[in-house]
């Protein structure tokens, strides 16, 4: 049943993965990275269970913690004038609208 | 990929999916490690300097033919000589026949300690690990050599006003920040005490300790940060912290015993290494915190004083 | 009593671990990024919940089952706030919903960044 769920968050964090790399703007890799980061607390906590060690959950708090503090960052330091206007995710954008 | 900002998330993600590698191999300590220093901190500084910077990156007339080639070259070297390493967890390994086994068998006869990572790290090589705070108090003090504003000219109104029209969107961040900063702050001293025990130590406290401190710094400014802690505080922590190891080490050669011999703390020597261990974990927290902390602050300072310039630059072109 | 737990607990594991697939392809299919956020809102907070308390079912001390409350705390409180600010940020820096009219599509690609 563990191996079952780990097998599940493996291919929800691929799919965000793929998300990541294409992207087309600034705010869906930060939303990638952010379902990347609660799907790695949740496989933490399985592969303790897993494998039998769940001191490991130690490690998945830090992870949420980390996760939170890290996004939090991105898009503080987002909203600045230099990383706006960037010619080039305009043209992506209109290619995918 | 010329974004320099999707390069950080990237490399954000890479770093939470190797420390999952690191938990699938057992290695729960170096895990610990990866996801607080380079999940959480490198990254979010790696984002200040891209925001001081700029964000994309720069265009390079050439194409980087021989540096491919030797990136192609030194990494089929190096895969061919993964040929020869022994499998993964196999018994007769020479890394598992030469200290390792008196690691796992004498450890808690001599140190007294549940977690072998830890006796190792601050008992039997503790001069190694001095090496490394000395290092990162050394980057500290880099840091602030080269980038340090110093003294701030006294806050004209025009730059308050804007740090107050910027933290007014925050509202509902503000307020779950305020209830996480106490819990993760407690978390640290956690990871701090429990080091002998489980997972952790004094780094990646260090580490969650600044973490904490910078979230705070992120939403509520500089300068209300400046105010809770100020600059010479942390530089004297800094110092304290190495001081405090070095000490350890000192006391113990005045003991009788070689440097960082904890056995001569105390009368009892698994007493002595346990207050030993205690003490330059503390060290090792307190320098590590500080010096993150005065990192970020040193490079947040740059980005406001920038920012500030090119704001009021363009209030006086419009009243122009 | 065992037999019931470890049934509601797996019953938890495989709703949560449906929930996140569905989350990953929703984050992967919906057209632009406020659909996708509202995929990866929803499952993530809801799938994260349920298998951690299907985790729960499965602790052997009362230590780890205190840890996985924490955790489950703890995205309780993370994962809608971050959502928020996502939501939050994107819109303030004029990133567009798509809208069905065609002629609103147009308009938003031109202003957008």
């Amino acid at each position: 049943m563990f191996i079952a769920a780990t097998f599940a968050i493996f291919v929800a964090m691929f799919l965000a993965i793929i998300r990541g790399i294409t992207g087309p703007t600034l705010y869906d890799r930060i939303l990638a990275v952010n379902m990347f980061g609660t799907k790695t607390v949740l496989l933490i906590s399985l592969l303790g269970f897993v494998m039998g060690r769940p001191e490991f959950l130690d490690i998945a708090i830090v992870y949420a913690l980390i996760n939170f503090i890290s996004v939090i960052g991105v898009l503080r330091y987002s909203d600045t004038n230099k990383l706006k206007h960037m010619p080039s995710d305009e043209k992506s954008l209109d290619k995918e609208l | 990929m010329k974004d320099l900002f999707a390069v950080v998330m990237l490399l954000g993600i890479y770093s939470l999916l190797s420390a999952s590698f690191f938990v699938a191999m057992d290695a729960v300590d170096v895990a610990f490690t990866e996801a607080a220093v380079g999940a959480g901190i490198s990254t979010l500084l790696m984002l200040v300097v891209i925001t001081i910077t700029g964000r994309s990156e720069k265009t390079t007339r050439h194409k980087p033919l021989l540096a491919l080639l030797v990136v192609v070259f030194t990494g089929s070297m190096l895969i061919y000589g993964t040929f020869d390493m022994p499998y993964f967890g196999i018994a007769d390994a020479p890394i598992h026949s030469h200290v390792a086994p008196r690691y796992i068998q004498e450890s808690m006869k001599e140190v007294g300690i549940p977690n072998i990572v830890t006796s190792v790290l601050a008992s039997y090589r503790a001069f190694d690990t001095f090496g490394e705070v000395v290092v990162i108090f050394t980057a500290g003090i880099g840091v602030m050599a080269l980038l340090s504003v110093g003294r701030r000219p006294e806050e004209n109104e025009k730059t308050t006003a804007i740090d107050d029209s910027m933290h007014e969107q925050y509202l509902v961040i503000r307020i779950v920040t305020k209830m996480l900063i106490p819990f993760i702050l407690l978390y640290a001293l956690y990871v701090q005490f429990h080091g002998d025990f489980g997972p952790g130590g004094g780094f990646q406290a260090g580490v969650i300790f600044a973490a904490a401190i910078i979230l705070y710094t992120m939403l509520f400014g500089l300068t209300t940060a400046r105010k809770v802690i100020n600059q010479s505080f942390i530089q004297f922590i800094a110092a304290a912290g190495v001081l405090l190891y070095g000490c350890v080490g000192i006391v113990s050669m005045l003991n009788g015993a070689n440097f960082f011999d904890y056995n001569a703390l105390a009368s009892d020597p698994v007493a002595g290494q346990h207050l030993g261990i205690l003490l330059i974990e503390w060290g090792v927290g307190c320098t590590v915190a500080s010096v993150m902390i005065m990192i970020f602050f040193n490079f947040a300072e740059r980005r406001e004083m920038q920012q500030n310039n090119e704001k009021i630059n363009n209030i006086e072109g419009d009243s122009l | 009593m065992d037999m019931i737990l470890n049934i509601s607990g797996a019953l938890c594991l495989l709703v949560g671990s449906f929930l996140c697939i569905s989350g990953g392809v929703g984050l992967l299919r919906f057209p632009d990024f406020y659909t996708r956020m509202h995929a990866v809102g929803v499952t993530d907070t809801l799938g994260a919940g349920m298998i951690l308390i299907g985790l729960m079912f499965y602790s052997p001390d009362f230590l780890i089952f205190s840890k996985l409350v924490i955790i489950l705390l703890l995205t309780l409180l993370i994962g809608p706030t971050t959502s928020h600010v996502l939501a939050k940020a994107a819109m303030q820096n004029n990133l567009k919903p798509k809208l069905q009219q065609e002629d609103n599509i147009k308009e938003t690609s031109s202003s957008n960044y």
